[in-house]
């Protein structure tokens, strides 16, 4: 019993949702388009060859998966839970009427497959029968070890799938703008994060003070993007930004599940908050019970002293 | 224009997640309800759309009797109408949703004609299934794009940004479309008393379809287990500056 898996670039995701893939049991076969090609750990690639995958064209894309799908009868089809991961495999589920089961942290195969996968940005799991003749999964990032990619690029079998006008639609046309440049969000070690506790947008200041100390990138709550102090591009949580920074730490932040959906990967979590039973404290290392506009900036001036003394 | 959003009503967790006895749900007596936010800005958009173009934005959930709150809300926002499906306690599985979501579009638009425009969640806040847009859209022969926090209706197109790697990914859609959005798209307006009160008069169509077998039967909930931390106080206000600077240089940012 096969699985194909969806796979959209090297790296360790890839890696990541072949370890998840490989307990299903069978051998597993890749499916690839674009530039993607060489991928090592699996049986044989199927590649799909067309125009349309110069950009990334969704519908196409999982048009292609189906026509494999139906040559081969995979017992599942298997992706990365990314945007792209459980877009695709989404559309192939519309277009098969199969039920798809995003954000797998275990599965097993059978009839009915079995799955957990993770609710509320990962704040729950839940455990699920899946009814289907073929399963289709993705796995949910940063869940499992990724399995060391080893081993020669497996054979490449290519092939032109054939694609409907409406297929074709759903292509990116272009990429605009630019990235803001500096410390990003999502990839700095440090993030030093404020809460409804900021008081205004002002309130900030302090933050971004410790933060440009700590080469650090400045995050904050739900309440605080609502409220339009800060954009939403700074919101961590499970619909803003999901980090991993080295050291978080979060003032004024109540510590709601949704908040800390989006930061639970961090190493060391310290919370600054006013009160010592704020539901945070569960969740962080350490923690320092007071006002955060007298603590802060205390933290700030500390580091001075120790840089220049 | 006319533009469809379809919300879902789910419990405001706060701090801790607590189930029902079962484990088969979360328990709800003392909580507040809500929408996820990538639905609020959903709402707002639509509202947003008939106000630039003219027309009527239209909410819809599959939900119990006390969905008419959310329902509500939305219209406070200044949604038009709304169409209640109506379902018992049981979550209904995304492709039961999205069967659902599609006859009552369908009758809708028999009715009432059809939809330039019907706006998703990217994922829902409690399932985050990522699925229920993507397969009304295909069922409805309708093109689909996600994950967007641009939305510019262009005549009979529609311009849909997602956030990419050092930029944005632009794509462009023929209307009538279907697009799934993220929180960030826009920031959603608060409701005045006046639209609070107008949104109780508001029309809602309700109805009661028939739920189908679950494939993706949900058996139990399990909240995963924390480490059973507890913060170590490293101090009471200022004082506590250098202990904190301690901690950094240990992690090694400092
Ligand atoms: C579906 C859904 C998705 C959501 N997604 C997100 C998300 O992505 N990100 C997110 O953040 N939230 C999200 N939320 C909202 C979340 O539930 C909380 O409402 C929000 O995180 C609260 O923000 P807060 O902690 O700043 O405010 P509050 O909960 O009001 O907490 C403020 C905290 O600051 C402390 N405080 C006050 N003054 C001071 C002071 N001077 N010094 C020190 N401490 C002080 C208080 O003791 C309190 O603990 C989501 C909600 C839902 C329903
Ligand atoms: N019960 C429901 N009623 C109305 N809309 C829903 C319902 N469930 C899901 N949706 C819509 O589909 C989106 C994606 O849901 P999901 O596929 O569960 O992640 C949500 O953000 C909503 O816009």
């Amino acid at each position: 019993m096969a699985t194909l898996v969806y796979v959209e670039e090297p790296g360790d995701l890839t890696q990541q949702t072949l370890a998840l893939a490989r307990s299903l049991g069978g051998p597993l076969y890749a499916f690839t388009a674009g530039d993607t090609v060489a991928v090592s750990g699996v049986e044989m690639v199927h590649h799909a060859d067309a125009d349309a995958f110069r950009s990334y064209a969704p519908a196409a894309l999982a048009r292609a998966l189906v026509e494999l799908v139906e040559a081969h009868k995979p017992a599942a089809v298997v992706a990365a839970g990314t945007p792209r991961g459980n877009e695709v495999l989404a559309r192939v589920a519309a277009i098969k009427d199969l039920p798809f089961a995003a954000n797998c942290t275990a599965f097993e195969s059978g009839r009915p497959g079995s799955v957990t996968r993770t609710r509320w940005g990962g704040s729950l799991l839940e455990e699920a029968r899946v009814h289907a003749e073929t399963l289709l999964l993705t796995v949910q990032p940063h869940s499992v070890q990724g399995e060391p990619a080893s081993g020669e690029p497996a054979p490449v079998e290519h092939f032109s799938p054939s694609l409907r006008d409406e297929d074709l639609v759903v292509t990116v046309r272009e990429r605009v703008g630019s990235s803001a440049g500096g410390v990003t969000l999502a990839d700095a070690k440090v993030v030093v994060s404020c809460g409804r506790g900021a008081g205004s947008p002002e309130g900030f200041g302090i933050i971004e003070e410790l933060a440009g100390l700590l080469g650090g990138a400045v995050g904050c709550s739900r309440a605080v993007t609502m409220a339009g102090w800060r954009p939403h591009t700074d919101q961590v949580g499970q619909t803003g930004t999901k980090i991993a920074p080295d050291v978080y730490i979060a003032c004024g932040i109540s510590g709601a599940t949704q908040h800390m959906a989006g930061c639970k990967g961090a190493k060391t979590i310290l919370a600054i908050n006013t009160d010592p039973e704020a539901p945070i404290l569960a969740s962080a290392d350490y923690a320092v019970i007071g006002d955060l506009h007298e603590v802060v900036p205390a933290i700030s001036a500390e580091l001075r002293k120790e840089r220049t003394g | 224009m006319k533009v469809l959003v379809c919300v879902k009503r789910v419990p405001m967790t706060g701090g801790k997640i607590v189930l029902t006895e079962d484990s088969r749900a979360i328990e709800t007596k003392h909580l507040g309800f809500t929408i996820s936010p990538h639905e609020e800005c959903g709402v707002e958009e639509a509202v947003r759309l008939v106000e630039a173009h003219g027309g009527e934005s239209v909410v819809l959930t599959l939900g119990p009797p006390e969905a008419e709150e959310q329902l509500r809300d939305a219209m406070a926002l200044g949604a038009d109408r709304a169409i209640h499906l109506v379902t018992d306690e049981d979550e209904w599985d995304a492709q039961a949703t999205a069967g659902a979501i599609v006859d009552a579009v369908r009758a809708d638009e028999a009715a009432t004609g059809a939809y330039d425009l019907v706006i998703f969640g990217n994922e829902s806040a409690d399932s985050g299934g990522y699925q229920v847009g993507i397969r009304v859209a295909y069922a409805l022969g309708r093109p689909v794009a996600t994950g967007l926090k641009g939305v510019t209706a262009e005549g009979t197109t529609v311009r849909c940004e997602q956030e990419a790697a050092g930029g944005r990914d632009v794509y462009v859609l023929p209307l009538p479309a279907v697009v799934t959005v993220l929180e960030g798209l826009n920031l959603p307006r608060y409701p005045s008393v006046p639209s609070k009160l107008r949104a109780q008069k508001k029309p809602v169509d309700a109805s009661s379809p028939a739920r189908p077998e679950s494939r993706l039967e949900l058996l139990r909930l399990v909240v995963p287990e924390s480490q059973g931390k507890e913060a170590e106080i490293l101090g009471h206000g200022p004082d506590a500056a250098p202990a904190v600077v301690e901690v950094l240089r240990l992690s090694g940012v400092a």
